[in-house]
């Protein structure tokens, strides 16, 4: 099963002709809109959800009538019928949801180019919205009222253990990557640095004016070893929203469109939710590798011709993983690229996460990574990269993933 | 004659569901101080049933909750002959009443027979204080 | 491991096809699932075998002895179970027949946890329905 994944042998004759990979090049996101991020919002999501998607459509230079599709997260409290009675959209013909968490994030943006590319709707909203932060918090472990755990058979095998929320997941895997490959801390801090200081030129970001050091960073508390404080994620209140519609339209339309490239899901066998720990290797994320391979097969882009990624940085040591999974480095090699800063950082050979990212802008579960990778293809980025051509997001991980490719 | 509850059953309680999206909390706390309470839109006027976040005409995220007149039709109705939850003993009929206001509310009657109850029946609100901390709405025939 | 009472640690979930594998940690055994057919031994149970898609089963034995694979220590309350007092460790371990298992340790120290250390699977009785499989050292060497 796992033979051709690790072997890193991709088979690109079993998988469809490139030309009728349809959305490349005919579908563009052409507004965002966003929410305050915060500790603590003081409303519903669903409210923040509206806010979001009206500024979104405003955004665009469309009026909210002209919104005919929707796709949510499997995983969001909000959906499409009550939205639409708040929003006054009459009408929907396509609606869908992505599921697994932060690994729908691209997936939704690649549901809604399928949608208007086949002629299904005209204009699909995509969309977050959590009350992270003041409500469930996803650092902490989920609620405890149910004694029994649920029919997720996986979380029986890990749940009585103490092995309940997600920062102790993924640190199970990243022990595993510092063992393999020699990693240091100060390289996985580097990561967090760097990020801080794009969210520091962005007044929006939740971390904007308070720059860390390395320094900071190593005394940061431990939270499950081998993560510290700064290791992790934020958690906010807030929703983002994205609306996706064809080339064509995208012409006339208010802002310069973010043209889809590529859009790709990808899974592989032996996972589990976050928990993955039964594969030959568990310092790899093969969903992660064959949603990669897949982009760069349709796309026919390489990786050393992407200008600027925003990368799912829920955990720093996630970014070097991901770094050899999408083949910017070797395997082993992620860590090296990070150390210093400088190939990361604005200014540098592959800018990295340039409004803050999770670590430092905002968590949500990925959207607010893709508004920043269309900033930087419209040129309106606090820590805009100069001549960008080509924009790449990736998706939640641990789980069934996606990643979007943006062209000017 | 008004519905019938099992005492030591619980009836469905609407804070089981209103919490999440908390647009709904007004209306249970008017109906705590026996007033039925509807959210109208600040921006265009327009009420707005069920409760929301945002005013589908206009897109104003402000809103204010009136005090509604209480009085209406009776659009539709049901009679359950079987009860279908045991907090309520059967025969008991559910009302969908269409307000003066224009909104329309799922409620029962407080004084009339299920086989009384017609389409266009007029009606007006009174508060059933049923015990386990939940006054509802319910409506009785109007002069 | 340290256990505070008012949070009761969370039951696994049994059904048809993990049943055998809880029943067996219940008596103090640790089994695995092992396909009839082509002898892959699956864990965690699943109801078909992913190699030769057989749907016939057994659960055989295990020797209880592994190396282990990765490890965690958690350090901060609020991330952690609050039914288990920090610090806390949870290991995966690399069995013998090849399969991994998720467990706690006994006698060992955050310190002290090393990537391919030899461990051996015990059993802890928690709670009358709540028995859990945790690793101690184990001496190379021995039978």
């Amino acid at each position: 099963m796992f033979d051709q994944y690790l072997a890193r042998r991709y088979r690109t004759t079993t998988r469809p002709r490139k030309e009728d990979y349809l959305v490349r090049d005919n579908a563009a996101i052409v507004g965002i809109g966003a929410t305050e991020f915060s500790r603590d919002s003081g409303r519903s999501e669903i409210q923040m959800a509206c806010e979001a998607i009206k500024a979104a459509v405003e955004d665009a230079g469309l009026r909210m009538e002209d919104i005919d599709g929707m796709v949510r997260f499997a995983m969001d409290f909000t959906d499409e019928m009550h939205l639409i009675s708040a929003l006054g959209i009459p009408e929907l013909s396509y609606f869908a949801e992505c599921g697994y968490g932060g690994g729908a994030s691209c997936a939704t943006v690649m549901h809604a180019a399928a949608a208007v590319v086949t002629g299904m709707a005209n204009y699909v909203v995509c969309y977050r919205t959590m009350n992270e932060r003041s409500g469930r918090r996803y650092g902490h472990t989920p609620g405890v009222g149910f004694v029994k755990t649920t029919p997720s058979d996986h979380f029986g095998y890990i749940m009585p253990f103490g092995l309940t929320s997600a920062p102790i997941w993924v640190a199970m895997f990243a022990t595993r990557y510092m063992y393999e490959y020699g990693v240091r801390p100060e390289q996985l801090g580097w990561v967090s640095v760097v990020f801080r200081e794009h969210a520091c030129r962005n007044p929006k970001a939740m971390f904007y004016g308070r720059p860390i050091t390395l320094q900071d960073y190593l005394n940061s508390r431990m939270i499950v070893e081998p993560l510290r404080l700064y290791d992790c994620c934020v958690d906010t209140d807030g929703a983002v929203a994205l609306i996706v519609t064809t080339a064509e339209r995208a012409k006339d339309l208010k802002q310069r469109p973010a043209y889809i490239l590529g859009a790709t899901q990808g899974t592989a066998t032996e996972g589990e939710t976050m928990t993955s720990y039964y594969r030959p290797r568990i310092t790899i994320i093969p969903e992660s590798w064959y949603t990669a391979q897949e982009l760069w097969r349709v796309t026919g882009v390489r990786p050393e011709d992407v200008d600027v990624v925003q990368f799912y940085d829920a955990f720093t040591c996630l970014v070097p993983m991901q770094l050899e999974e999408y083949g910017f480095c070797e395997p082993g090699e992620g860590s090296a690229f990070c150390e210093g800063g400088d190939r990361i950082r604005i200014g540098g050979e592959l800018p990295c996460n340039t409004s803050g990212g999770h670590l430092s802008e905002a968590y949500i579960h990925g959207m607010n990574l893709i508004a920043e990778a269309v900033r930087q293809i419209r040129g309106t980025s606090t820590a805009q990269v100069p001549d960008v051509e080509l924009s790449l997001v990736t998706g939640g991980l641990g789980v069934p993933t996606s990643a979007i490719l943006l062209r000017k | 004659m008004t519905i019938q509850y099992n005492p030591e059953k619980r009836i469905p309680h609407p804070a089981l569901w209103g919490v999440l999206y908390r647009s709904s909390t007004p209306f249970w706390e008017g109906a705590k101080q026996k007033e039925l309470r509807l959210q109208r839109c600040k921006g265009c006027g327009a009420f707005l049933h069920p409760p929301r976040p945002m005013c589908p005409h206009c897109l104003s995220a402000e809103s204010e909750w009136v005090r509604a007149k209480g009085k209406g039709k009776v659009y539709s109705w049901v009679t359950y002959h079987e009860s279908p939850n045991p907090a309520f003993k059967a025969p008991y009929a559910v009302v969908l009443v269409e307000l003066e206001e224009g909104p329309r509310i799922v409620s029962n009657m407080i004084d009339t027979k299920p086989e009384d109850i017609y389409i266009g029946m007029p009606v007006e609100v009174v508060f059933d204080d049923v015990g386990q901390d939940l006054i509802l709405p319910k409506f009785k025939k109007a002069g | 491991m340290e256990y505070n009472p008012a949070f009761p640690l969370l039951r696994p979930y049994t059904d048809f096809d993990n049943r055998g594998f809880w029943e067996g940690i219940k008596r103090h055994a640790l089994v695995f699932q092992r396909c009839k057919h082509c002898g892959l031994f699956v864990h965690r149970p699943r109801p078909m075998c992913p190699r030769c898609l057989s749907t016939e089963k057994e659960w055989v034995p295990s020797e209880g002895k592994g190396k282990i694979y990765s490890y965690v220590t958690v350090h901060y309350e609020k991330t952690g179970y609050p039914g288990i007092k920090v610090p806390y460790s949870v290991v995966v371990v690399e069995m013998l027949e090849g399969v991994r298992i998720i467990a706690n340790v006994e006698g060992i120290e955050p310190e002290e946890l090393r990537i391919g250390m030899p461990v051996e699977v015990t059993f802890e009785d928690i709670a009358e329905d709540l028995t859990l499989p945790r690793v101690k050292k184990r001496e190379v060497g021995s039978p």
